[in-house]
């Protein structure tokens, strides 16, 4: 069996223990009983995706060319990972109270949820990214070229190999990534298989370390003196490479998708960052500790010419051990492969949220609420953008030629990545970073990187000769490698410089002379003071804390009264003592509805959501928003409610008006038909007395009649007087009834007898004694006074030939009635609306009294509890008294 | 209130502990400033000759190590009193 | 010369009370006693002197002065009006409408007197 045959069978041997581990690990975590998957070993050694094939065997490459420089793409992450205290742990925190997916999705959050932020950095990554994916397919080609080098058998064919090498990638991280849809995105599975390939990458790089070091060359002492003798021997560092390309794989370290999704996305447990300090940066100066010796010794060993990048394969082939070159291919094997697995599903992830689903859900107009559909939409295009991604990566690895000009991506990609880095930051320390000053500063840096770096970078003539040279249109500090004529700087600290500081520089500017939106100031006090409010690294998030922050918020919000009666009525109804209710789901349903009264259905929905959902938004901050929204309320409320109250008090002056002006005419129109009333008979009296006392010669029969007049309008005054009084003191309530037990036959009696005094043809009444046998607890002598009237009106308005008068009574329903019908022509319709008024008057003529009587019979029927009526169309005058015998009922 | 008083003045074992978060945070500081250190020394082209890779590779390492050791001090001795319960539940010292 | 006054009065008694004073002084009273017709009436008698009660059945006294105020004939004729009202607003009104004299009941019959010879006076001067 040849030796390519060898590894081929051995990688997809490899594979194969991938996919049963992935799969084994899926497993597990669904049946929740991966607790060792969620080890902090686990999350140091998936935090190794850090170290890629170009890691593997450019490294050492590296150190050929330049000696030490090669460590500081390892001394940047580790000291961001001993700072961890600084950053990280914020980064961490935020990451998972945001339920953040991605890188993008941080820096969209952080400023307002801007799906456009999100989109920019999705193409920044995607930019920064695929060559970067081409250059580990670069990587694997060719180590495999290596080895064909050394099989005399091969048939090796490259372009096959990258293709399938490619497809078999996609298939990987489709089948892990994209197997289901977790609310957190993480995927234990590829976290599980990408930990074993860490193991496997330091293992192989250990093995020929030590084979190089005390196989090889002896021993320590001797490594060391073979360094010092080799071309590299001598401490030989640019100060500006060696300080940017440490900044640079700092931020890299936390801004490139791949170790976002595995520091921050796929994170566990906070807690494990805390041993990743640590042993994240032994494992990488693990992986480092023999770059240096294999470098030196390689160029000692090897022949002149050969790549240093393969040194890690071509040193343990060219000493015959070719198991250990398999072990080291392996390795490789292993970096590239887990870097393209998750770069391609942190990519696709940001793709298919910012990109995809936006542009499909446009596409798709409002129908696709539907979760089940969406779900299935979202994997669809996961699966999709990884298939792009990695198809992007395989075309750009083809027209590249896969030549030495990838060589140099690795660097420049992390100075696009970089970009992200005043935003993050930004972001996470300063509230008054705005949208659109991150917007800003990401253009700038983005267009300069292009310019300075990605383009000139990539090489195959992509910014031509002579604007490298002269700079575009001839304007030489337009030049890409020597910006606003700086000279002389290496290219990438060159691009570095420009690109961040003018970043930064717009970042902030635009940021100080911007105002955030409510949505940006909400979720930049949720980053930046993350720690304030979210719950620690044990999870302890009690509810009585909850259901105090609702109550609180909710006292801002309902006002304290109102508040702590709707806890305390929902504790009650819990059964619960105290006047703190469980958060449980009604409860937060029913407090969510009140709220929203008072700020609007979706504050209230985020308020509370953001208390119950355990969310990292302090109570503080919610209750600035709450006050802001109150202020905002209140103000335009005091508007509205100033004209509202002049609106309401302008109506209330004008019923009271209304109400005086009427109380007035009805008071004027009383106190002039008094006035009338009174000064009628007074006219009379005062004319015929001043005629007989002033007349000579009346006749004893003319002074008799004027004597007699005057004695009538006399009593007719008294009469109007006693009713007026009599009326004002019944209309006053100061009346006191003299209830007594009585029968209705004894008080009619009564009454007939009364009325009918002085007439000399009084009408006759028809009664029925036997129904009048009804016992009665009532004022009798008031409810005399008002058959009396009624009699007596009979008396003097029936204008019938032979008046007569009908009284009957009945009781109906515990109430007695009594009808009062002459035989007369009865009031006429337009009138009987009006029969009860005062100083009503058939007619004047007939006028016996001041037309208070049937005004007061009402005012003493209402007195006893009951009413009187005007029956119409029965002929006659017709009136009903009806009083309850309730009264009567209960005394028997 | 999710933000509770804190008070001015500590007991020894809460008083030791935010100083050892102050360590933890200088400690970047403390490594960026050592790693800086190489950039002082003299060039391969200086009069005296340059410093031998062995002693650049070892000063490094060196430093690298022991950051890492010191790192990781921190990291055990913070989760001995987590494990002791003495951490409160917003993390140690103000952030 | 024999004046004709008439008067339009519901009140029985002082309309009695007004006929004897008048007709004493040698005045030739005629009465009417409802408000609906009272504007015709006054047409067709055709007195030199109106005294018109305000309150009265089937129209008000106000309303037929103004219908006589705005008969060409009867624009200038004199017009006594009695209100046992006491309200001022009623003097201005009757003003208004035209009234020649304005009495408030209850008056003393030498104030009715004076009131009648005066209006009589001063529609013969003019």
């Amino acid at each position: 069996m040849s030796l390519l045959n060898l590894v081929v069978a051995v990688c997809l041997a490899y594979v194969a223990v991938l996919f049963l581990v992935a799969f084994a690990a899926d497993r597990l975590a669904a049946r929740g009983r991966a607790t060792w998957l969620k080890s902090p070993l686990v999350y140091t050694l998936s935090l190794s995706i850090y170290c890629t094939g170009w890691t593997f065997y450019g490294a050492v490459g590296y150190a050929a060319r330049s000696g030490l420089e090669f460590v500081t793409i390892y001394l940047g992450p580790t000291l961001v990972m001993v700072g961890w205290w600084w950053g990280l742990r914020k980064l961490v925190r935020i990451g998972r109270s945001q339920r953040i997916t991605s890188i993008a999705d941080l820096i969209s959050s952080r400023y307002g949820k801007s799906n456009l932020l999100a989109i920019g950095v999705t193409i920044l990554c995607v930019i920064s990214i695929t060559p970067y994916i081409s250059l580990q397919l670069q990587s694997i080609t060719l180590s495999f070229s290596a080895l064909a080098d050394f099989d005399p058998e091969s048939q090796y064919s490259e372009g096959g190999v990258v293709f399938w090498m490619t497809a078999g990638l996609a298939v990987f991280a489709i089948l892990f990534g994209t197997r289901n849809l977790d609310a957190n995105e993480r995927h234990h599975g590829v976290v599980t298989a990408i930990a074993l390939e860490a193991v496997i990458k330091l293992l192989a790089l250990l093995a020929v370390g030590v084979f190089v070091v005390w196989s090889l060359s002896g021993g320590v002492e001797e490594t060391l003196a073979r360094i010092d003798a080799s071309p590299i021997g001598t401490w030989q560092v640019d100060g500006g490479r060696w300080a940017s390309i440490t900044f640079l794989a700092a931020a890299a370290f936390v801004c490139l998708p791949r170790m976002f999704q595995v520091m921050v996305v796929e994170n566990d447990d906070e807690r494990h960052l805390r041993t990743a300090a640590w042993a994240f940066p032994l494992y990488l100066l693990l992986i480092s500790l023999f770059v240096l010796p294999i470098a030196a010794v390689g160029l000692d060993l090897m022949p002149a010419g050969t790549n240093p990048d393969q040194f890690v394969l071509t040193l343990p082939l060219s000493q015959d051990r070719p198991m250990l070159a398999l072990l080291s291919f392996l390795g490789g094997f292993s970096s590239a492969t887990s870097m393209v697995i998750v770069a391609a599903m942190a990519l696709s992830t940001m793709v298919s949220n910012h990109i995809v689903m936006p542009v499909w859900l446009l596409f798709k107009g409002s129908g696709a609420s539907v979760s089940g559909d969406v779900r299935h939409v979202v994997l669809m295009a996961r699966r999709v953008s990884i298939g792009g991604i990695m198809a992007l990566g395989y075309a750009y690895y083809q027209l590249s030629g896969g030549g030495a000009a990838l060589a140099s991506i690795g660097l420049i990609a992390f100075a696009g990545i970089a970009q992200i880095l005043p935003a993050l930051v930004g972001g996470l320390f300063w509230r008054g970073a705005t949208r659109l000053g991150t917007l800003a500063g990401l253009s700038v840096g983005f267009a300069l990187w292009l310019w300075t770096s990605f383009l000139p970078g990539l090489g195959g003539g992509l910014i031509p000769e002579e604007v490298m040279l002269h700079g575009p249109l001839g304007l030489a500090w337009l030049r890409p490698e020597a910006l606003f004529g700086i000279t002389g700087l290496p290219p990438i600290v060159h691009s570095t410089l420009w690109s961040l500081s003018l970043n930064a520089a717009a970042f902030c500017i635009v940021s100080l002379f911007t105002f955030p939106t409510p949505m940006e100031r909400l979720q930049g006090a949720q980053f930046v003071n993350v720690f304030d409010h979210s719950a620690g690294p044990s999870g302890w998030t009690g509810s009585v804390a909850k259901s105090e922050d609702l109550m609180i918020m909710s006292q801002r919000i309902l006002g304290a009264r109102e508040a702590r009666s709707l806890f305390a009525q929902a504790a009650a109804e819990q059964e619960l003592p105290g006047q703190l209710p469980e958060p449980t789901p009604g409860f937060v349903e029913r407090l969510e509805r009140v709220l929203s009264g008072s700020v609007g259905a979706a504050a209230a929905h985020a308020m509370v959501g953001q208390i119950v959902g355990g969310s990292a938004v302090s109570v503080e901050d919610l209750l600035a928003v709450a006050d802001e929204t109150a202020q905002m309320l209140e103000h335009s409320s005091q508007l509205e409610a100033k004209s509202a109250e002049l609106s309401r008090t302008a109506r209330q002056l004008r019923e009271a008006n209304e109400k005086l002006t009427q109380i007035s005419l009805q008071k004027d129109a009383f106190l002039s038909q008094v006035s009338h009333e009174l000064r009628t008979p007074m006219t009379s009296v005062r004319a015929f007395s001043e005629i007989l006392r002033d007349t000579e010669g009346l006749g004893a029969e003319e002074q008799k009649r004027y004597a007699t007049i005057i004695h009538d309008e006399a009593l007719r005054l008294t009469r109007l007087l006693d009713d007026l009084l009599d009326l004002s003191v019944l209309e006053s309530g100061a009346v006191s009834l003299n209830m007594r037990e009585g029968s209705l036959a004894d008080v009619l009696d009564r009454a007939v007898a009364v009325a009918g005094a002085g007439f000399d043809a009084p009408l006759s009444v028809n009664r029925d004694r036997a129904v009048e046998a009804i016992a009665l607890h009532t004022d009798l002598d008031r409810l005399a006074q008002v058959f009396i009237n009624l009699i007596a009106n009979a008396q003097k308005y029936c204008d019938a030939e032979a008046p007569a008068l009908d009284i009957l009574a009945r009781v109906r329903a515990d109430r007695l009635e009594v009808d009062f019908i002459d035989n007369g022509s009865g009031v006429p319709a337009d009138v009987q609306a009006i029969v009860f008024e005062k100083f009503f008057r058939v007619s004047a003529e007939k006028a016996g009294g001041a037309g208070l009587g049937l005004a007061i019979c009402r005012e003493i029927m209402q007195r006893l509890g009951g009413d009187i009526s005007y029956l119409a169309d029965h002929g006659g005058g017709a009136f009903r008294v009806s009083l309850p015998l309730a009264q009567r009922m209960a005394a028997e | 209130m999710s933000r509770r008083p804190q008070p001015v003045f500590l007991e020894r074992q809460g008083y030791r502990r935010r100083r050892l978060a102050d360590a933890a945070r200088l400690l970047p500081i403390l490594g960026a400033a050592l790693l800086a250190v190489p950039l002082l020394w003299p060039r391969a082209d200086a009069p005296g000759g340059g410093v031998p890779m062995s002693t650049a590779f070892l000063y490094v390492f060196g430093v690298w190590a022991g950051l890492i050791a010191l790192a990781a001090g921190f990291g055990l001795r913070a989760r001995r009193r987590v494990g002791r319960g003495e951490d409160s539940p917003h993390g140690p010292g103000p952030a | 010369m024999n004046r004709r006054v008439l008067l339009i009065e519901d009140e029985p008694n002082i309309l009695e009370a007004i006929r004897f004073l008048l007709t004493r002084e040698g005045w030739q009273v005629e009465t009417h006693s409802d408000g609906t017709d009272a504007v015709e009436v006054v047409r067709q008698a055709g007195p030199d002197l109106v005294i018109l009660d305000m309150m009265l059945p089937g129209r008000s006294g106000m309303d037929i002065l103004r219908d006589l105020r705005g008969i060409d004939a009867l624009a200038r004729l004199p017009v006594l009006m009695l209100t046992a009202r006491g309200q001022s607003r009623d003097r201005d009104m009757a003003e208004k409408a035209g009234v020649s004299r304005f009495m408030t009941k209850p008056f003393s019959n030498a104030e009715v007197l004076t009131a009648v010879r005066d209006l009589l006076a001063q529609a013969t001067r003019t």
